[in-house]
């Protein structure tokens, strides 16, 4: 029996790799959400916008999760794990055991109270109501979350400012040259930026930054972070620090594993500890411990990858955004290029903007040399 | 087998042709999902699959 706890992308991406490698023991999945499972990429523009219904979001079809053969236990989260036991206790007061544990939970956004932030469908419907009946919204965050609400709320009519304390949107994620192309391209459809100043509060008429300067807004949405959602294993005994610590092959301890954004493991070919928030990883951490519950005993070791979706830019990052930069294919006058960043004279990152397949077809290169990065950060996007 | 692509859903990652690329391409000027084999041959089932499991955008369906 294997119980996975988290039934969002990493979850799910777990189940189905087990039953492809040939595992047929009970699974049971324990969501803490009532849905089924489904994406959150599209939560913050296609659901948003409403040009999605919320079905639509959902990553399987009803045929597709009756196939994987396992136990779907949604609406109840987990408020305990005994590791040596092997147990896991709901809020319901079930206690599930199982041979095999994989950790999954996600992320917990940071928040304000009483001001909406996203990372439930059950939030981007909610904000997507709130939104329709604003008519001057402040978005407090400039990193992925952030530029998307934004960019999203633009283009379903409403005056949007922007504040965060970067110089520009994403300039962690995407470095300074394209994160300024990403401010030009909101500054273009309308939104307001009002960068490079910390957020001091909320207040009545709007949102305060520390240059004293209060920003007129009658919704405030907050995207300022997230964190790894561990609290409930405060008190379990695994090693937790910014997320759930784990070995090369991504196990937390004998039999528990992890994977997704909450899963930070030790990355053998980068030499350091590495935590991603992307969508990708998700999926691709998933196998990888799917593969090593069934004894495959191979370290993850991925290239990072994320994209996200603005007015029409489509921004793809594979690898690392490096200090030095080069546009390769198109030019940035037309807004579609490569850039690819080195770091010491090796290839460690590629973006496209507007040109995912060209960039893709560049990440092989990485794959060689990524060795020789370090990975301080990685941030996360889609 | 019989694999259908959602090209509105498609993000563009390109995961899928990396892992099977006899059975998907991207589109050249905006990167979205092609569909070069509705029906592979049984030995890259597998791989078919797992494609549509790591597609980041859930954007591939398999049915048998």
């Amino acid at each position: 029996m294997t119980l996975i706890v988290g039934a969002s992308a990493a979850g799910l991406a777990t189940a189905e790799a087990l039953r492809r490698k040939g595992y047929t023991d009970p699974l049971t999945i324990l969501g803490a959400e009532p849905h089924l499972p489904y994406d959150r990429p599209p939560l913050s523009k296609q659901v948003l916008s409403g040009s999605w219904e919320p079905a639509k979001a959902q990553l399987r079809s009803a045929e597709a999760l009756a196939a994987l053969d396992a136990s779907l236990v949604l609406g109840d989260p987990a408020v305990h794990l005994d590791v040596a036991e092997r147990a896991v206790h709901t809020a319901s007061g079930r206690v599930l055991k199982a041979e095999n544990i994989v950790l999954a939970t996600g992320l917990r956004p940071r928040t304000l109270p009483g001001q909406p932030t996203l990372r439930t469908l059950d939030d981007a419907l909610a904000l997507r109501g709130d939104l329709l009946k604003c008519s001057r919204a402040v978005v407090v965050g400039d990193g992925v979350l952030g530029a998307e609400i934004a960019a999203t709320a633009r283009q379903m009519g409403v005056q949007v400012t922007l504040a965060g304390p970067q110089q520009a949107p994403m300039a962690l994620q995407l470095g300074p040259v394209v994160a300024g192309l990403l401010g030009d391209l909101h500054t273009s459809h309308g939104v307001e930026l009002r960068l490079g100043a910390a957020v001091t509060g909320v207040e009545e008429s709007g949102v305060r930054l520390e240059t004293g300067e209060v920003l007129p807004a009658d919704l405030v949405v907050v995207a300022f972070g997230s964190a790894p959602a561990t609290e409930w294993l405060r008190d379990s005994g695994l090693r937790l620090d910014n997320g759930i610590v784990c070995d090369s092959r991504c196990r937390a301890a004998e039999g528990i594993y992890a994977a997704g954004d909450v899963a930070r493991w030790h990355h053998e070919t980068l030499g350091t500890s590495v935590r991603l928030e992307n969508r990708t990883n998700a999926t691709e951490q998933a196998i990888a411990v799917a593969g090593n519950i069934l004894g495959a005993d191979e370290p993850y070791t991925p290239v990072p990858y994320f994209w996200t979706d603005q007015f029409d830019a489509k921004i793809h990052v594979h690898g690392f955004i490096g200090p030095d930069v080069s546009i390769v294919e198109g030019s940035t006058a037309e807004r579609r290029f490569v850039a690819r960043y080195h770091r010491d004279g090796e290839l460690v990152g590629v973006l496209g903007w507007n040109m995912p397949k060209q960039a893709r077809l560049h990440r092989q290169e990485i794959t060689r040399s990524c060795r020789a990065t370090v990975a301080a950060s990685a941030p996360g996007g889609a | 087998m019989k694999i259908t692509v959602g090209q509105d859903k498609c993000c563009g990652a390109g995961t899928c042709v990396l892992l099977a690329p006899d059975v998907f391409d991207q589109r050249d000027e905006d990167g979205i999902v092609v569909l070069l084999d509705e029906a592979p041959p049984a030995e890259l089932h597998s791989l078919v699959h797992e494609a549509a499991s790591v597609c980041p955008a859930a954007a591939i369906a398999v049915s048998s």
